[in-house]
């Protein structure tokens, strides 16, 4: 949908993107994440042509990003906002009407969506007469509305209640089904590894990461297990030091169980790693940790480049 | 082009339609035609319902018989002696007056008058005129004249100083209204450019603060928005102006229709407004100033022009600026630090009106400030009641549409920067630095 090529960005002392190359394929949902600063929002910015790169170039669909591509993307701000003293259904007409469509098409379609979302009844109020939570509502029709085949979100879910995070959540992932494409773009990890194919993560106005979510967090496989068991009869827990096969990273004892944190040693399996407990102890539950978005995001952005997953040890 | 125009109606629009637009252009020509014809009605009531008695004591004997009686003074001339007469003002006798001529009257063309309480204009006007009248009969009869050819040639004299108006002579007889016409132009233009600037601030840092810009531009370009907010608050302007244009005209007619059938009492409140301006007594042979004439000598139709042509331009520069400002802070506070600086070349014209341009409106000072694009729209409609050569109109116009496409530019690479920059204090150093971001 979307190829960013050798994108830079140089504001008078700042480099804000420094040689960006990403590829968004057509139907995913695209997490963009990045600390604040990082350069997610001028990369944003350059898409959506507010402002333009000082080298590479962006192909949209195959083609040279045009202004007539204006029309097909949906553009959710981190900075939005809506005019206070405008009528909310004057103000969606005429955002949708900036955005190409017909006055007619504009009403029809934004009536459909107020149904949907259960907020006819807004429609000749005044913004400054609604909630936070509401003026995000109707600000997240005003970005759909023109039925964009792509989507860019800038912390989408900033200012809503958990219950209309998830209606909006939903409606972003249907949008998707239908066949949109969707840029998400956040610092919150919890909900890319819900919502995103794939991320690219930005830091320091560098790409440093990128690719589908699945093939990121295998990357990011450490061989790392936890073990819970109990001990036998004897009660002796047993000494873990003697083995070569796995390093402990953490124990914890409880009343009833016991749970240690292994790393594997290189060439060893979980199999014979298992081999070695069978006998000892009565094994209850064996979990992979795999690292989550949050730890990856955190681990790129601290660069401690010694310690893949520092608060494990 | 299409988007620019959905962004004209909804400047335009939403502000057409706020009472507060409406007050202000129904109420202030109401406010301005009402006290005009509040000072008419007026007139004309205290007119038609005072009637003086004057007591004439002349001591050159000659005078009291060529005094004329009217609606509202008779003249008495009784042989009474004058402390018995002063003692009977002194009971309070209403409405009577005790005119003294002295015996050197034509030498000295000094009389009194005595009245109780207060004496009243309108009888003194009338005194003044009817003595003056006779004052000049008898020195044309001194020396030989002829007193109704006198008036003819009078006539012409009117005609010749309606030439020297148009062909742009200071001292010619109609300064007076040319000044007037020229301080009110100075200061609707200035008032208006300062208004109509500021409204486009306030709606720049309105979009701005709201944080609804950045998803307006990401389906316009950020010059269409601020080209768009410009437009359509500009025209605002000039739909409030012909509004205020057809109203009083409107208000205008009926009034005079109205109160001004009385030609009597038009005549009467003329001669008050004119005599009270300074160095009018040696205009005209004919104390009775030629309002009318006064005011058929300004070309309306070339000042309407010129109104609109330097409001336009004028407005078009500054609004472009102020848009920048508007841009590059986050509240109307912070604005003022810049505003300053950009309404100055605006004050400094408007100062000036009051002295040098009026005194000397084709001076090196105002052909100058008329000329250059930031200072001519108040200068030059300073020096346009007065007569300015045409090409000088069509050069100063040109200027300023050069001088608007030239700030329009310089704002703009300010504005699209600005508009994105939240709660980054701008200075100046930092503005020319977005003046030099390659987009």
């Amino acid at each position: 949908m979307l190829d960013i090529r050798h994108i830079v960005k140089q504001y008078s002392q700042h480099r804000a993107l420094d040689d960006i190359s990403l590829h968004v394929p057509k139907g995913s949902i695209f997490g963009l994440l990045g600390p604040n600063g990082a350069g997610k929002t001028s990369l944003i910015r350059i898409i959506n042509q507010i402002t333009a790169p000082d080298s590479g170039e962006i192909y949209f669909d195959g083609q040279l990003l045009h202004p007539k591509h204006i029309e097909r993307i949906g553009y959710l701000p981190e900075e939005r906002g809506l005019y206070k003293k405008m009528k909310i259904g004057q103000q969606m007409l005429y955002l949708a009407q900036l955005k190409g469509l017909s006055k007619g098409d504009a009403t029809l379609r934004i009536r459909k969506w107020f149904e949907k979302l259960q907020i006819e009844s807004w429609w000749d109020k005044k913004v400054e007469d609604l909630s936070k939570g509401m003026q995000q509502k109707v600000q997240f029709v005003a970005t759909v509305v023109h039925e964009p085949d792509l989507i860019i979100l800038d912390e989408p879910f900033s200012g809503f209640d958990p219950v209309n995070a998830q209606v909006i959540q939903e409606e972003i992932l249907e949008l998707n089904k239908k066949g949109a494409t969707i840029i998400y773009s956040t610092h919150r990890m919890e909900s890319v590894e819900q919502l995103c194919d794939y991320i690219a993560l930005i830091n320091k106005a560098k790409k440093v990461l990128d690719g589908p979510v699945r093939e990121i967090k295998r990357s990011y496989q450490q061989q790392v297990y936890v073990i819970a068991f109990s001990v036998q009869h004897d009660g002796q827990v047993p000494n873990f030091s003697e083995t070569s096969l796995f390093d402990v990273i953490e124990e914890k004892t409880t009343i009833d169980s016991h749970e240690v944190t292994i790393r594997l040693q290189n060439g060893n399996t979980l199999n014979n790693t298992l081999l070695y407990f069978i006998p000892k102890v009565d094994i209850q539950q064996v979990r992979e940790v795999v690292p989550s978005m949050h730890d990856i995001f955190i681990d790129h952005v601290t660069e401690s480049t010694t310690n893949k997953f520092s608060h494990y040890e | 082009m299409n988007k620019i125009i959905l962004i004209i109606n909804r400047e335009y629009v939403s502000r057409v339609k706020k009472k507060s637009f409406l007050l202000v252009t129904f109420l202030v020509p109401m406010l301005f035609i009402g006290m005009y014809a509040a000072i008419f009605f007026l007139t004309k009531q205290s007119y038609e319902d005072t009637h003086e008695i004057v007591h004439v004591i002349d001591k050159d004997g000659s005078i009291s018989k060529q005094l004329k009686n009217n609606k509202n003074i008779t003249y008495s001339f009784s042989n009474t002696d004058l402390q018995k007469q002063i003692d009977e003002l002194k009971n309070g006798a209403k409405n009577t007056n005790l005119l003294i001529i002295p015996a050197d009257f034509y030498t000295v063309r000094k009389i009194e008058l005595l009245s109780a309480g207060k004496p009243n204009i309108s009888t003194q006007n009338e005194i003044r005129s009817q003595l003056r009248d006779i004052t000049r009969n008898e020195q044309y009869r001194k020396m030989g004249l002829n007193v109704d050819s006198i008036r003819h040639i009078d006539d012409n004299i009117q005609i010749a100083a309606k030439e020297i108006t148009e062909t742009g002579d200071a001292k010619d007889s109609h300064t007076e209204i040319a000044m007037g016409i020229a301080m009110g132009l100075c200061f609707l233009i200035y008032l208006s450019l300062v208004l109509f600037g500021t409204q486009v601030m306030r709606g720049v840092i309105e979009e701005k603060s709201n944080r609804i810009v950045e998803v307006v531009i990401s389906s316009v370009k950020p010059f269409q928005l601020m080209m768009g907010k410009i437009i359509g608050i500009g025209m605002v302007g000039i739909t409030q102006f012909i509004l205020w244009i057809l109203l009083s005209l409107t208000l205008m007619t009926i009034f005079s229709t109205a109160l001004l059938d009385n030609k009597e009492v038009a005549q009467q409140a003329m001669r008050r407004n004119v005599t009270e301006l300074p160095g009018e007594q040696t205009t005209t042979a004919n104390a009775d100033f030629d309002w009318m004439a006064a005011l058929d000598s300004v070309n309306f139709t070339e000042l309407t022009i010129c109104f609109f042509v330097f409001f336009l331009g004028g407005y078009l520069l500054y609004s472009a600026l102020f848009a920048a400002v508007g841009s590059a802070v986050d509240s109307e506070t912070e604005a003022g630090q810049f505003t300053m600086p950009i309404t100055m070349p605006l004050l400094i014209p408007y100062v000036l009106s009051f002295g040098v341009l009026i005194n000397d409106p084709h001076g090196s000072i105002a052909t100058w400030l008329s000329m250059i694009p930031l200072t001519s729209p108040v200068a030059m409609l300073v020096r346009v009641p007065f007569g300015v050569p045409t090409w000088q109109i069509v050069l100063s116009a040109s200027l300023l549409v050069g001088g608007f496409i030239v700030t329009t530019w310089f704002a703009a690479r300010i504005y699209r920067v600005g508009i994105l920059m939240y709660g980054k204090k701008a200075s100046l150093k930092e503005l020319l630095k977005w003046f030099n971001y390659k987009k």
